[in-house]
């Protein structure tokens, strides 16, 4: 299977999104199993989350999966906050530093 | 097997094994609100783990008893022994269904399949499904509009809002409304809605395609709550529902939202504002005198959503509940790595190699009387001891782990024979070699059984003499001079010394002439074919004969000793060594050849004067201890010299003195076990390679003490003897 694991160290804000997207829906594209490493992202806001959303989206229309495997504080609190923990499925789990 | 199962099959069986011991703690402490929160994580994390590796059976098995959990943590149902040994039996069957998933389970998959089902089936009984199906037939009256009854899901005001597109690009964040929004009331449940996000190569991420349906509960006034919005009042669209709004309101939010009606049906139910009936309902009235199929197929979806509504609050509990636990413990975890035992055994190798050629330098720089590299040699010898000390400690562990794993087994001993057993566990945080940890499970759950079965009475029997009908069983461990002592203590009736005697007899394991002393009658129980089980009580074991326990330590280069107590109780002493791969020896030289003394054994060393030469005895300040002549013991050939020394020792408090020819100094020994035909060799443990090349034999101490205290306490127990 064709894993692609693709680590964040930039925010997931209003201001990144634009470029992020290309980024992201090329790994989608390209893997079977798309593990995103979110643990280095400082700051996440609703544009992020809607673009994580997006992603997710569309890997699973494709039959694919996108797995978040590990997540920052911010990325985690948000994504508990709009209650999309079950949505996204992945198991939050905080990464060591 | 990928990597990916092979740490799900090895993390879950960290969390079973955390679910077992909460489980057990639950048991004696039904409230204790912390132990049940933790049960109900580690069923979810199993569930999370599995979902994750497609491990379709165990996720599926786990959900429903993670169902039955979350209504025992919100006191739904009370905490009850069925319940507690019903859970108990779904840990062990989830241990089954992840060993399956690796392909290493020992049952058939029918069989499994069988047990899954019937487990299932005693689930239910406690599962909000079970109750639904009891639940009595609607009555439909179709002119009456319903009004929904003041329920706790109801009783919350319902925001559905729609962010506008712009919203984000003004720097208008709709977490910051939510976040301020829980400042006006409490968020009972949130849904977030990203439908109207159009296909991925037209969705503009700098657009907002969100929508919330939220659940407030607040005692604020609808104009409080408008106004939490009022810097995007004109960029949203906000219906805000008051508390116990009819369904037609509802129906008419769906309506007039953007999104599927039937999806958003399925939010609402799930946010608590509506009921599945009501919402299967409406949905009916709503199309029309729909046809009885249409009618069939609603009424299903609303079945479904039954069962949503109940997964969901546990899922944000448990998401909240781990922001705070999980990520101490993955902290924690973050700190420990996982190493295969394999690299680590193959590390103390070539760190015994490496003590090995230390000491050949050593001996080669003090015979070239060369100082500059006799001090170079020395601090190589010192920090090869460092790297030593610090490999060999690589591979301990604490014993408490396997301490705590009899929990279980007294429990379900206990339900199994009808005693109340207490057992006290302590000194858990002693460490000891690994490899030693793992062999030593066995012989010590056959001790722990055989002091459950045949060493505590009943409780009647117990109160009758005068005993707490609740028997106690502790489990100790500590370090003593270089070896690891495990007692296993009960409070139970004793050793029967007569019963085993007569058996002994009867078996031919003793003549009947013998004068035995305490100590060695108890010993017996340690014969093969004298069987715990069919001796001194009635009770059936099913543990393997005391013989066997012996053997195996005896295989770690450990001991074994009972004492025993009519009526109090009794202690068996198990004595291992911290590691089976290097010592710190003492050596000593008879007859030219050289032995090895444990240096933890040695107390001191003193010179035997040549009158003393024939004595099995010698006065040490005033202390009488027997003395073993190695010269004598291993029928070494030559004369005796002049002056000798002895070495006096010390083991599981005895003492005794060791009588060699000379004293040759310390070192450390790698230790190499002897081959299988020295099995039986009395006195001696192991061999090492010195130095030099030579071979240098490991003297076993605590069998040297034996062998001269048994023949001490025959000649006291036959006073005739020695007069002969």
């Amino acid at each position: 299977m064709n894993v692609i694991r693709k680590a964040f160290h930039e925010d997931l804000t209003i201001y990144r999104v634009a470029e992020l997207k290309p980024a992201l829906l090329d790994a989608v594209a390209e893997g079977e199993r798309i593990e995103l490493d979110l643990s280095g992202v400082e700051r996440m806001d609703s544009a992020g989350c809607q673009l994580l959303m997006l992603a997710k989206r569309e890997a699973s229309a494709a039959g694919k999966t996108l797995a978040i495997v590990a997540h920052s504080p911010a990325v985690q609190s948000l994504i508990e906050f709009y209650n999309l923990a079950a949505w996204f499925g992945d198991p939050l789990v905080v990464a060591a530093q | 097997m990928d990597e990916l199962k092979q740490v799900f099959v090895q993390e879950s069986g960290e969390q079973l094994d955390a679910l077992e011991a909460l489980l057990l703690e639950l048991e004696n402490r039904p409230d204790d609100e912390t132990t049940l929160n933790g049960i109900f994580r580690a069923a979810h994390t199993i569930k999370g783990a599995a979902g994750m590796v497609e491990a379709a059976a165990v996720e599926a098995f786990a959900h429903v008893v993670e169902n039955v959990l979350d209504r025992l943590r919100n006191h739904e149902i009370e905490v009850t022994t069925e319940l507690a040994a019903l859970m108990l039996a779904c840990t062990d069957q989830l241990r089954v269904l992840v060993a399956a998933e690796a392909g290493a389970a020992d049952k058939a998959e029918a069989q499994i399949a069988e047990d899954s089902a019937r487990l299932l089936e005693r689930l239910n009984a406690y599962g909000p499904a079970g109750q639904h199906t009891a639940g009595s037939p609607r009555i439909v009256e179709p002119d009456v509009q319903r009004i929904p009854s003041p329920q706790a899901g109801h009783n919350c005001w319902h925001l559905s809002v729609r962010f506008g597109p712009d919203v984000l690009r003004q720097g208008m964040d709709p977490e910051n409304f939510l976040r301020f929004l829980e400042t006006v009331g409490n968020i009972r449940h949130l849904e977030t809605l990203a439908d109207t996000m159009p296909a991925a190569d037209v969705m503009d991420p700098e657009l907002c395609y969100l929508g919330f349906e939220i659940a407030l509960e607040s005692a604020a006034d609808k104009q409080t709550i408008e106004d939490v919005f009022a810097f995007v009042r004109d960029e949203c669209r906000l219906a805000i529902l008051p508390p116990n709004s009819k369904v037609g309101d509802y129906l008419e939010l769906i309506e007039s939202l953007p999104e599927d009606s039937l999806r958003l049906g399925e939010i609402l139910v799930r946010v608590g504002a509506l009921t599945a009936d009501e919402l299967a309902e409406g949905l009916r009235t709503q199309s029309g005198p729909a046809s009885g199929e249409a009618a069939q197929e609603a009424k299903q979806i609303g079945e479904i959503l039954v069962a949503q509504q109940v997964v969901q609050p546990e899922l944000v509990a448990a998401a909240v509940a781990k922001q705070t636990q999980v990520s101490e413990k993955k902290a924690h975890d973050a700190k420990l790595i996982r190493v295969p035992a394999d690299k680590l055994d193959h590390l103390i190798n070539l760190v015994g190699e490496l003590v090995i050629a230390g000491a050949a330098t050593s001996l080669l720089s003090h015979s070239r009387r060369d100082g500059e590299l006799i001090e170079s040699a020395s601090l190589l010898t010192r920090l090869v001891e460092e790297i030593r000390d610090a490999s060999l400690q690589l591979r301990t562990v604490q014993i408490g782990e396997t301490f705590n794993r009899f929990q279980r087994l007294v429990r379900d001993a206990c339900k199994d024979l009808g005693k109340d057993v207490e057992l006290l566990i302590s000194g858990g945080e002693t460490e000891l070699d690994k490899s030693i940890v793992e062999k030593i499970g066995d012989p010590l759950m056959h001790l722990v059984r055989n002091s459950l079965d045949h060493g505590i009475e009943a409780p009647a029997v117990r109160e009758a003499a005068g005993k707490n009908p609740r028997g106690s069983l502790s489990l100790n461990a500590f370090h003593d001079a270089g070896n690891i002592v495990i007692e296993v203590t009960d409070d139970g009736a004793g050793l029967n010394r007569d019963k085993i005697l007569a058996k002994a007899i009867e078996r031919g394991l003793v003549d009947a002439e013998a004068h035995l002393s305490d100590r060695e009658v108890y010993d017996l129980i340690f014969a093969p074919g004298l069987s715990t089980a069919e001796q001194v009580t009635n009770l059936s074991g099913r543990g393997v004969g005391m013989d066997v326990v012996r053997r195996n330590l005896q295989a770690l280069r450990g001991t074994i000793n009972v004492d025993s107590q009519p009526g109090r109780g009794t202690r068996l002493t198990l004595r291992l060594p911290l590691t089976l791969a290097i010592i710190d020896g003492f050596l000593v030289v008879s007859a030219n050849r050289s032995y090895v003394i444990p240096l933890d054994a040695v107390v001191e060393c003193i010179e035997r004067p040549v009158s003393e030469h024939d004595r099995n005895y010698f006065n040490l300040r005033g202390q009488v201890l027997p003395a073993v002549c190695l010269r004598e013991s291993f029928n070494l050939p030559g004369e005796r010299p002049t002056r000798e020394s002895v070495v006096v020792v010390q083991y599981a408090g005895q003492r005794a003195g060791i009588v060699v020819d000379r004293l040759a100094g310390e070192l450390q020994a790698v230790i190499k076990p002897l081959g299988a035909i020295f099995r039986h060799l009395q006195g001696i443990g192991g061999s090492t390679i010195l130095g030099s090349g030579e071979v240098a034999l490991i003297l076993d101490i605590s069998a040297l003490i034996k062998i001269s205290g048994q023949a001490e306490q025959r000649l006291l127990a036959r006073p005739e003897q020695r007069s002969a």
